[in-house]
């Protein structure tokens, strides 16, 4: 297991390492830099800034001074928040963003995971389509739709829940973490749902029911840990795309996180900015890949003696 | 195993308890009780370092926190006394004596001087500071050649004190907007000891603006500073006008998302909005006692041509497309008549100041130019592209130029959007047939419209070069004896600009906000300048928009 954990890890490297190269040119061939603004920038001034932050030396020796500094974790200061550096961007949105994708997943977790189950145990009957045709809907919904349609409707017209605000006013969270867990959900109980029939199929299940189990135990007990496989698989994935993708839910609720950054940080050509939190969330990805197989290994016994556990 | 009902009681408690108890109090009737506005500042500062940053929502936390030499008083726009009680000019005007405030004070209870100002203004012109509206301060003495690195003698500026009470500025000719500029940012002094006990002076990567370290001489001073989230401020009690000062307290919004802020502002979690989305305005506008505001803005919308290009080289075809836009017809039914149609660079009435009107949409008149030009009904038209930055509105309104081009002269135009900083790329490099453009001004005053159009301009982006209108702005204006003879010279400046038509007006802006009925001392004005030390809340009941 250990060794099958410290391979995936070396593996990273290389990955990683090439997505901070492609990026660092990619971000220099866009045209426009982070200091043309609308209004003339005089000659003089923009020298003077562009020294400040490297950008008059060539280019290749500014990628190994940023490859220097990386090493030392350093990711650079911000070329649109003069005074701050990328590190503390990134540390400063990261909270938000982390607690609405977990909560996000949550959501995603308990209402996919149950629909799944449910549309699973009856299929092709009104048990099983309601739940999937509700989790279709939930697939093809964007969040840029979803996320105004329950303000509207929770924040407005019932004045139930805030409009927007992240830890402001009590019950703030409710709607963005619906709104970026609904189309997870959705996925999540697709992946469960077929997860589950395969499961159901097994001999091992016949073997239980034949015990006289009841059926809920059958299904707790047995089917359950086989069944959602899939789904754990796609748990990993999953959260790094919340934390990556939720720059929509973020900007329609005001939420201080670090989609916001992220974007902007592309608008405005903040190189460093951009760098950082590409380097940031692929390392991030690149890690809940690996927990996720490391968890689905734990749970299918036949992963497990395949990476050799004793 | 895995899941026992336990376990799965667990999530479902953590998810109950983020439900809570639905909103309490509103933002606004907390905020009316206790004199705290709630204000949508639009987006993140970039800093608050008055030296550093450009841009309007760190113009309005600046003003709340510092303070120039003046103040522009909200109802008039004219000059008040600010970290400056009085001044007098010199029998040449190029010399201003400035007297501080007896009592003028920074947050920690320093005295305000003139040597602050001095070392200020060094500091925003040093090349080395990298500040982007240094030319702001150019009309001081030798303030140019010191920001351009021409000279590097500080003493050389235009810029001193006497003693501590008394500044003493040289400019290098008369210039009658001087005092307007003293309210701008850039001109604002610094508190030195803090600057530097934090980093050098020309440094951009220090903590001497964030909580706790930052002093400052305005009416408010720095309390919370929650990235993405909100920026409180609270009253300044060093400031010397403190009495005068009846809010207890700012909270900044960055409302980045138009759509959100109103949203904000329609559960009454704000007082006032930076923007209103365009589809609201009908529904905003058929309320009683509307809180919707709009006001002419000191900013034109309008279309850059390419003189440098065929077939926009030629001054007919110029002509022919600005006279077959229908300007009344656009921003009645694309802008929800919200602005008013312009037929010139300069927004009219800007300081008594009212721009020459050449010419109306004139089917006609634009048909006959065209066919002078080569091009009769549109027949060998090369086609011409018009690009803008990715907007809702641009677009519009560029498919309705698209649309009156085609039915008036038979023409076609293709539309491209770019993405910002490809846009603008695209403009500076003159990399473009007609591009969108707007100018909104720094200072009421025409030479702020008119100075963008002489030859080699850094702003100018059209290939327009003309020897006479330079020499009017250039040499004439500054010279002219009486605001109203100089005014008849930028007359003529603009009629020629406007005979040669390097641009296309299209219409003047208008600054759109919510503004709650609680909110008062806050009057709409052509610089949409929000002077926080006059306003105060009234508690009215709150009421509930219902919008159709």
């Amino acid at each position: 297991m250990w060794r099958f954990i410290g391979g995936r890890l070396l593996q990273a490297i290389p990955v990683i390492l090439a997505v901070i190269t492609v990026t660092f040119f990619l971000v220099r061939v866009a045209p426009g830099g982070p200091f043309d603004s609308e209004k003339a920038v005089i000659p003089e001034v923009k020298a003077a800034l562009e020294a400040q932050y490297r950008l008059d030396l060539p280019l290749g020796q500014q990628y190994l001074a940023y490859l220097r500094d990386l090493a030392a974790g350093e990711l650079g200061p911000s070329f649109k928040y003069p005074g701050r550096s990328v590190n503390e961007l990134i540390a400063a949105g990261l909270p938000a963003t982390a607690e609405l994708g977990a909560y996000a997943l949550l959501v995603a977790v308990l209402l996919g995971g149950l629909a799944g189950v449910i549309a699973s145990l009856k299929p092709n009957s009104a048990q099983d389509y309601i739940p999937m045709s509700v989790a279709m809907i939930g697939i093809c919904m964007p969040t840029f739709l979803l996320g105004p349609l329950l303000v509207l409707v929770f924040g407005i017209h019932l004045e139930w829940l805030p409009v927007s605000g992240w830890g402001d006013i009590p019950g703030d969270k409710l709607l963005p973490s619906l709104t970026l867990g609904a189309a997870y959900a959705a996925y999540i109980a697709r992946l469960g749902r077929a997860g589950m029939l395969e499961v159901m199929s097994q001999d091992y299940i016949r073997t239980a029911r034949a015990k006289g189990l009841p059926e809920w135990q059958v299904v707790t007990r047995h089917a359950l840990r086989g069944g959602l496989i899939p789904v754990v698989a796609f748990l990993g994935p999953a959260f790094a795309g919340l934390l990556a993708g939720s720059f929509v839910v973020e900007t329609i609720f005001q939420i201080p996180g670090l989609g916001r950054f992220y974007v902007q940080a592309a608008f405005n050509r903040d190189y460093t900015m951009i760098l950082g939190t590409t380097v940031f969330l692929s390392t991030l990805i690149v890690l809940f890949n690996l927990l996720s197989d490391i968890l689905a290994a734990w749970l299918n016994p036949r992963l497990r003696a395949q990476y050799g556990e004793a | 195993m895995l899941l026992r009902a336990s376990r799965l009681l667990l999530p479902l408690a953590i998810l109950a308890s983020l439900l809570g108890c639905s909103a309490g109090e509103s933002n606004v009737a907390q905020g009316n009780r206790d004199g705290i506005l709630h204000f949508g500042n639009g987006s993140e500062p970039q800093g608050l370092d008055p030296h550093v940053v450009t841009g309007v929502p760190e113009s309005k936390l600046i003003d709340a926190l510092f303070e120039g030499l003046t103040r522009k008083n909200p109802w008039t726009l004219e000059p008040e006394p600010g970290a400056a009680a009085s001044w007098e000019f010199s029998e040449d005007r190029r010399v201003i004596t400035f007297h501080m405030q007896p009592e003028g004070r920074w947050s920690n209870g320093e005295p305000v001087t003139a040597y602050d100002f001095v070392w200020s203004w060094r500091r925003a012109l040093d090349p080395a500071m990298g500040n982007l509206y240094a030319y702001m301060l150019y009309p001081v003495l030798n303030a140019e050649a010191y920001a351009t690195g021409k000279i590097d003698d500080p003493e050389l500026l235009g810029v001193r004190a006497l003693d501590d009470m008394t500044l003493e500025v040289t400019l290098n000719e008369p210039t009658p907007y001087f005092l307007q500029l003293l309210d701008h940012y850039s001109s604002f002094a610094v508190p030195r000891a803090t600057v530097e006990k934090f980093g050098e002076a020309t440094d951009r990567f220090t903590r001497w603006t964030r909580v706790g370290n930052i002093v400052s001489n305005g009416p408010f001073q720095l309390r919370e500073w929650h990235l993405n989230r909100r920026i409180v401020v609270e009253k300044n009690p060093h400031y010397w006008d403190a009495d005068a000062v009846r809010l207890n307290g700012v909270v900044f919004y960055p409302t980045e998302n138009l759509v959100s802020e109103e949203r904000m502002f329609r559960v009454n979690q704000l007082h006032v909005t930076n923007d209103v989305p365009l589809s609201k305005f009908p529904a905003y506008r058929k309320l009683d006692d509307s809180p919707f505001i709009e006001a002419p803005y000191l900013g034109t919308y309008f279309f850059l041509l390419n003189t440098k290009r065929p077939p926009l080289d030629d001054v007919r075809v110029r002509r022919a497309l600005s006279l077959a836009v229908d300007r009344e017809s656009l921003t009645r039914n694309v802008l929800y008549g919200s602005n008013e149609p312009a037929y010139a660079i300069t927004p009219p009435g800007t300081l008594g100041y009212q721009p020459p009107r050449l010419f109306s949409f004139d089917p006609e008149q634009a048909r006959q130019l065209l066919a002078e030009a080569g091009y009769p009904d549109g027949e060998g038209w090369p086609g011409l592209e018009l690009i803008y930055n990715t907007s809702e509105s641009h677009r519009k309104i560029a498919v309705a130029l698209q649309q009156m081009w085609k039915d008036v002269l038979n023409i076609s135009v293709t539309l491209a959007n770019q993405e910002w900083k490809v846009y603008l790329d695209s403009v500076s490099e003159m990399d473009f047939q007609i591009a969108r453009r707007g100018w909104i001004g720094d200072y009421v005053d025409p030479n702020n419209f008119l100075d963008l159009y002489i030859t080699g301009g850094g702003n100018n982006n059209t290939g327009f070069a003309d020897p006479v209108y330079d020499e009017m702005i250039l040499r004439q204006a500054p010279q002219a004896a009486t605001q109203e003879e100089r005014f008849a010279i930028f007359h003529e400046a603009e009629t020629r600009l406007m005979e040669q038509m390097p641009i296309i007006p299209i219409y003047t802006y208008s600054s759109k906000h919510l503004v709650h009925p609680s909110v008062k001392g806050m009057p709409p004005n052509l610089m949409d300048f929000v002077n926080m030390k006059y306003i105060y809340l009234e508690d009215v009941p709150l009421t509930e928009f219902e919008l159709e």
